[in-house]
């Protein structure tokens, strides 16, 4: 019985992150229809900026951190005036063409900096035991990290200036304009925002796994089953999204062969798709 | 301007080493210079390419009267089987490969041998133990590794001799090598008496071992073996670790052999790793380096202790050359009897390969050891042969004390 508690735990925690880096995908749907398909790329990184900072740049990972979502801003803003900018409002294919050209480019540039073994980011945090089991320390702090900077982007949405032009164009972006608001640079923030919590996201799957340029692709698909869980263009529901896949993997995996766990995640995935195509968590303000 | 030129020619023509070549042998192959098996393939590629610069500098492979140079061809196969399939056909048919070496891993040498045995080359493998491949009825493929089902043995010797009433988890990665050495290991478990707690595999591309180990948690297991490659295997390691899992010994597959398993730190302390080789074993070869030279010549040139997977690497280039040298020819058929006439000494360890139709080419010569990660008188981690303890370098740390 301890085991299953335990086993749950773990994926509540997991699933808190699983949450996050979807909130940057959905963000970036939510404000200008474009589904980014370099979401994993930009999610790994996240999890190299990290890595370099903390062993070249000797700093504390959890203290690199807004150092990393800094860089993640910069290089989503610079993104999106290079590849996104000029397809937005035309075929969705050119806008999935467009991230996925730059998620080609960003791992293929990856691949030939940093090969494709996998690299560590050393932490040492004690685990809290329960019975005979042990849930890690790192993953207990990436699980408050990452609920908090969900909250913070929530109060920023809703709170501030900014947060409620960019909720404006989101709604309606010609209605924002008529209101004075210089819609094509609250959409490159918006897009420099979800691309900087990826790569938060990213860095903080990197103190908790190793990982290569290529890891981004197994979040990036969580990412989609998150946010199809949570509602396109929720981000509340994104992060009771990633709650819900890390609970159903606790759930799931004492009772079969960890081998099984994603067919019966993406069977659920199918049947919610089918059931509830708006999403499960379709409620509050958030669109 | 003439003259500089000109004994520029002189001088040259005087430092150049006096060997001429007839012409070239090419070695074909390919490696994962990318893809989830390239810190693996890595250590492979290296000890062929220093084995090919070493008979160059010596003057080439002696066939006949003739001196022929190696020459390789080598391209990525990405960690993927599709892309060995298109490039073993391309070493064959455009760069007319005269003899072949193994991509690194089982899966991806599985199907390498497909396009060896249908353009009929031989292929030395290595780094690639799963014994059906050649079960299959190959005539060309020669095994330097010794075969998966064997690989646990010793490590399940160990387990026998320090604690018959262990509790062992057998926890491996889905795919055909390691699959075969857990099938091998229960079996062998089951033949000394030992009990198997838990048997489970998981995918590949697994980077969270919590779910697993919590059900290693449960069923009460004291011993942990399995692993696959390096990436599940220093991912496994490093969680076991930071989850203090109370085991009395783990011993996984490939990843601790590999140079970067020390970046581990502290999670790699205690585990142990089946070994096709270790830099401190004492053969002596009747051709080739000893074990010693082997050592000294890498770390020149890489600047890192060799691992077994470096060695088998270099071992396939002493073999071919002897089984060459000895055929005194470059026809297929006739290098391929040399091989199945060696039963031959090496840095590496007895090489020996199975003739019978049923097994052809499968490695029989060969013996494992076992090493483990052990800290000196300093703290500092290095690796020690501990079983057989007959040919170990320190007893085996049982149980770990973490």
């Amino acid at each position: 019985m301890i085991g299953i508690l335990v086993s749950v735990i773990n994926g509540l925690l997991l699933g808190s992150i699983y949450g996050l880096a979807a909130i940057g995908l959905t963000l970036i749907f939510g404000v200008m229809k474009v589904i980014n398909l370099a979401h994993g790329a930009m999610i790994a990184l996240g999890m190299f900026a990290l890595y370099f900072l903390a062993t070249s740049g000797g700093m504390n990972p959890y203290l690199a951190l807004p150092l990393v979502a800094i860089g993640g801003f910069v290089g989503g803003v610079a993104v999106y005036w290079i590849g996104v900018h000029r397809v937005i409002g035309r075929a969705e294919l050119m806008s999935l063409l467009a991230t996925f050209a730059v998620s080609m480019i960003i791992i293929g540039l990856g691949t030939a900096l940093w090969s494709t073994s996998p690299y560590n980011v050393q932490i040492n945090i004690p685990g809290v035991a329960i019975g005979n089991y042990t849930i890690p320390g790192n993953h207990l702090v990436a699980a408050v990290i990452a609920i908090l900077i969900a909250a913070a982007l929530y109060l920023f949405l809703f709170y501030t200036r900014l947060g409620k032009a960019i909720r404006a164009v989101a709604s309606n972006r010609q209605a924002a304009e008529l209101m004075g608001i210089p819609s094509t640079r609250v959409l490159a923030i918006a897009f420099g925002i979800g691309i900087g919590i990826a790569a938060v996201a990213g860095a903080l799957i990197a103190t908790l796994f190793p990982f290569t340029i290529l890891s981004g692709g197994g979040y990036e698909l969580k990412s989609f089953v998150v946010t199809v869980l949570g509602g396109l263009g929720n981000p509340a529901g994104a992060l009771l999204g990633g709650l819900l896949l890390g609970f159903i993997e606790g759930v799931v995996s004492p009772f079969v062969d960890v081998s099984w766990t994603p067919v019966i995640e993406f069977s659920l995935f199918v049947v919610i798709l089918i059931a509830f195509p708006m999403g499960l968590f379709r409620v509050g303000r958030g669109k | 301007m003439k003259k500089l030129a000109l004994s520029l020619l002189i001088s040259a023509s005087l430092t150049a080493p006096a060997i001429s070549y007839a012409k070239d042998i090419v070695i074909g192959f390919t490696t994962s210079e990318t893809g989830k098996l390239n810190a693996d393939s890595t250590p492979q590629l290296q000890g062929f390419e220093l084995w090919r610069d070493q008979v160059n500098a010596a003057g080439g492979i002696k066939v006949g009267n003739d001196h022929y140079k190696v020459k390789f061809v080598k391209y990525d196969d990405q960690s993927t089987a599709s892309r060995v399939q298109q490039l073993y056909v391309r070493l064959v048919t455009q760069d007319n490969a005269n003899f072949l070496f193994s991509p690194y891993s089982s899966g991806l040498t599985a199907t390498a041998a497909i396009i060896s045995e249908q353009y009929g080359k031989v292929m030395i493998t290595t780094g690639a133990a799963e014994g059906k491949t050649y079960e299959l009825g190959n005539q060309y493929l020669f095994q330097m590794y010794t075969p998966a089902n064997l690989y646990l043995a010793s490590a399940l010797d160990a387990v026998k001799a320090k604690d018959p009433g262990a509790k062992i988890a057998l926890i491996y990665e889905n795919g055909g090598f390691a699959k075969a050495v857990a099938k091998g290991a229960k079996q062998y478990a089951g033949k000394l008496g030992l009990n198997v707690v838990m048997d489970e595999a998981y995918d590949p591309s697994t980077t969270d071992f919590s779910p697993i180990l919590n059900k290693v948690v449960t069923s009460g297991a004291t011993v942990l073996i399995g692993g696959g490659h390096f990436a599940d295997g220093s991912t496994l390691a490093r969680q076991l670790h930071e989850q203090n899992m109370k085991l009395k010994m783990i011993s996984l597959l490939v990843a601790p052999d590999v140079p970067k398993f020390v970046e581990l730190g502290d999670a790699a302390y205690g585990v142990s790793v089946p070994s096709q080789w270790e830099p401190e074993v004492k053969f002596t070869p009747d051709f080739g380096p000893t074990a010693a030279q082997f050592t000294k010549e890498y770390k020149a040139r890489y600047h890192v202790t060799p691992g077994y997977h470096a060695a088998g690497g270099y071992a396939s280039g002493i073999v071919l050359e002897h089984a060459i040298e000895q055929a005194g020819s470059l026809d297929t058929d006739k290098v391929a009897a040399a091989l199945n006439k060696m039963n031959a000494t090496t840095f590496y360890g007895n090489i020996q390969f199975a003739t019978d139709k049923s097994d052809h080419g499968l490695q029989i010569g060969h013996d494992m050891v076992l090493a483990q990660w052990q800290k000196d008188s300093q703290g500092k981690l290095g690796k020690q042969v501990v079983w057989p303890a007959a040919a170990g370098t320190a007893p085996l740390i049982y149980p770990i004390s973490k």
